[in-house]
């Protein structure tokens, strides 16, 4: 079967070889039945999210409480919000587009329902997909996404349809900051506000996540960051969770933009810069492991993480289906071969990474590169446009920028940076256009800290303005593993003494 | 007397799920409450379940036509913002 997206990454490319770097550490922590129950799970494993594909299904219209960083009324199909969906399917129609998916994909391994409301806000079509799917394709992973308001009265059942993922937002633990956060819940047939309502949410929130553990269910709590209202409190936040057995806390940033209409984006809360929300994951993850590659992806997206193939299957194709045209017995079949394939791949890889103490990268070309770096040689960001483990984007073409860190020790994936696409294609990308160049500013913005950017090409404009703030464009690795290209950069850096100073003092902004 | 539900709703379900008498019901383009079955919740609940629950302000009205949850009620957003930014037309 040939899967034009997918084929090239579990080929082996560049992301793939040398598996994100920082992947077995990150799960070192985890006492081993958790890391084994992690450690190819597409959304939570770096190394298992190039191989493996999920889905989400937006069937999930309700929800129970209100968020300020949230406006039901106006979604939009262009922005990757969570909880946002154009289309919204019944369980029936998600049930046939699963099938089909699980059929035509035979990497799929997870499907998650996570909004575009809350799933327990919606139990009973929830629910059905879950039962359906464990009962005719019972090798997917299911996983649910919610709030926790609703979570101690449905944990049974979750337990019974043998979901064991669940992830949690959990924005705060204290009432006061919570009422800042939200300003209401529906709660026992009354519409509760403020510290009230933020008391009660937090309280089914934390007896959720202690239920869930202790029935064994894997469970991840997403914080979003939000300056000024719970940045330090995140840290607390961490700390409790971790204590009452989340494998995994994912602070992610807070979108606000008026256009949204939301009330943070209307009463003009700022978004966190990259570098605050780098320190806040950094500090997090002094408590708790934390894989930062969680996209903030789309609850309908269809695919590998951060590839969305929701096109191939829309509405009218899968309408066009009967349950009777999908065998979804041999499909299951089929994804074993795949699944037990790749798992073998992943163990090699982990296996060859423990011998060697030097980076493979580095070892491959030391015997021609005297001049390898030394571990006195400070470490580098980089920002990479890349697909698939390759450098493989125009500059002006990325929706967002990997960052890793270059270092002596090797090749560290530190996180994602997204950018305002400012190249809109050939009939927006007018020179000297105000809007663009506002665009351009801000993507240079989200690059802060780095000090190289690596893509496939890059217009003459943006070259000039990345060079004036200190950070270096550099087309010469296009199609190259991401990985190597990183250490190649690091190592002519070094060749040319650029390690030995100091990071240019735009770096700590 | 009833409820109704203006054309602000944006389907989202949340309604019809609970209410006590399943007097909401998917129509085209937007829910409706079925005024025969509706009983303003009275003598099940304290609140209207459909207005408590509901996320939009002013898609459901009283029979006068006065919004359960006026503009403003439900987000905090002051509404001289929401006019500022052309999500609210002004005086209503
Ligand atoms: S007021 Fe009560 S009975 Fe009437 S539609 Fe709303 S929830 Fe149903
Ligand atoms: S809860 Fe409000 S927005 Fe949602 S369907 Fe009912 S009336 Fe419409």
């Amino acid at each position: 079967m040939e899967l034009p997206v997918i084929a090239n990454t579990a080929a082996g490319g560049g992301c793939s070889t040398s598996g994100c770097g920082t992947a077995p550490d990150a799960l070192g922590h985890l006492p081993d039945d958790i890391r084994a129950r992690v450690q190819d799970h597409p959304c939570y494993s770096e190394e298992a999210h190039h191989y493996f594909a999920r889905m989400h299904v937006a069937v999930a219209p309700a929800c129970n409480i209100q968020c300020n960083y949230c406006n039901r009324k106006y979604d939009c199909a262009n922005e990757s919000r969570p909880g946002v969906v154009s289309e919204l399917l019944s369980p029936d129609q998600a049930i046939r587009k699963v099938l089909a998916v699980a059929a035509a994909i035979p990497q799929m391994s997870v499907l998650g329902v996570a909004g575009p409301g809350d799933p327990l806000a919606n139990p009973a079509r929830t629910f059905e997909i879950f039962r359906q799917l464990s009962e005719r394709a019972p090798d997917i992973k299911l996983c649910l996404s919610t709030n926790g308001l609703k979570l101690p009265m449905y944990v049974d059942e979750i337990a019974r349809h043998n979901i064991d993922h669940v992830t949690i937002t959990i924005n705060c633990v204290d009432p006061e900051v919570g009422a800042m956060i939200y300003p209401w819940i529906f709660w026992q047939n009354r519409r509760v506000r403020g510290v009230e309502a933020a008391r009660i949410l937090i309280e089914q929130q934390q007896k959720g996540l202690e239920m869930l553990t202790a029935r064994g269910i894997l469970v991840k709590v997403n914080s979003v960051l939000i300056p000024g209202v719970n940045d330090q409190h995140l840290k607390e936040v961490s700390k409790v969770v971790k204590a009452k057995g989340a494998f995994l806390h994912n602070v992610m940033p807070l979108i606000a933009e008026a256009e949204h209409g939301t009330y943070y984006g209307l009463m003009g809360q700022a978004s966190p810069t990259a570098a605050q929300l780098q320190e806040l994951q950094d500090a997090c993850a002094g408590d708790m492991a934390m894989m930062r590659h969680c996209r903030q992806c789309r609850a309908d997206a269809v695919g590998i993480l951060g590839e969305d193939r929701g096109a191939e299957f829309t509405m009218d194709r899968i309408d066009a289906l009967t349950l009777a045209e999908i065998d979804y017995e041999s499909a299951m079949v089929r994804r074993k071969e795949v699944h037990d394939a790749i798992i073998d791949q992943l163990d090699q890889q982990r296996e060859a990474r423990r011998i060697p103490p030097m980076p493979p990268v580095l070892g491959a070309v030391a015997d021609e590169m005297p001049a390898a770096p030394r571990p006195t040689l400070r470490p580098v960001l980089m920002a990479v446009a890349g697909k698939n483990g390759v450098v493989a984007e125009h500059f002006g073409h990325a929706r967002e920028f990997l960052v890793y860190e270059a270092s002596p020790t090797g090749v560290r994936f530190i996180g994602h940076r997204k950018t305002d696409l400012y190249c809109a294609g050939i009939e927006t990308c007018g020179e000297g256009d105000a809007a663009q160049e506002s665009v351009l500013d801000k993507t240079i913005a989200a690059l802060s800290g780095c000090e190289v950017v690596l893509c496939s090409r890059i217009g003459f404009e943006p070259w000039g303005k990345l060079e004036a703030s200190g950070i270096v464009p550099n087309g010469e690795h296009a199609m190259e593993p991401i990985e190597d290209a990183v250490m190649a950069v690091y190592q002519e850096m070094a060749a040319s003494g650029k390690l030995a100073d100091p990071a240019p003092s735009r770096k700590a902004a | 007397m009833a409820l109704q539900i203006t054309d602000a709703c944006l389907n989202c379900w949340a309604c019809a799920d609970v209410c006590p008498n399943d007097a909401i019901a998917l129509a085209d383009p937007h829910f409706l409450i079925d005024e025969r079955k509706c009983t303003e919740c009275l003598g099940d609940h304290a609140e209207p379940q459909c207005a408590a629950i509901c996320p939009i302000e002013a898609a459901i009205v009283d029979e006068l036509g006065v919004y359960l949850n006026p503009p403003g009620s439900l987000t905090g957003i002051p509404v001289a913002r929401l006019v500022e930014f052309g999500l609210w037309k002004g005086a209503a």
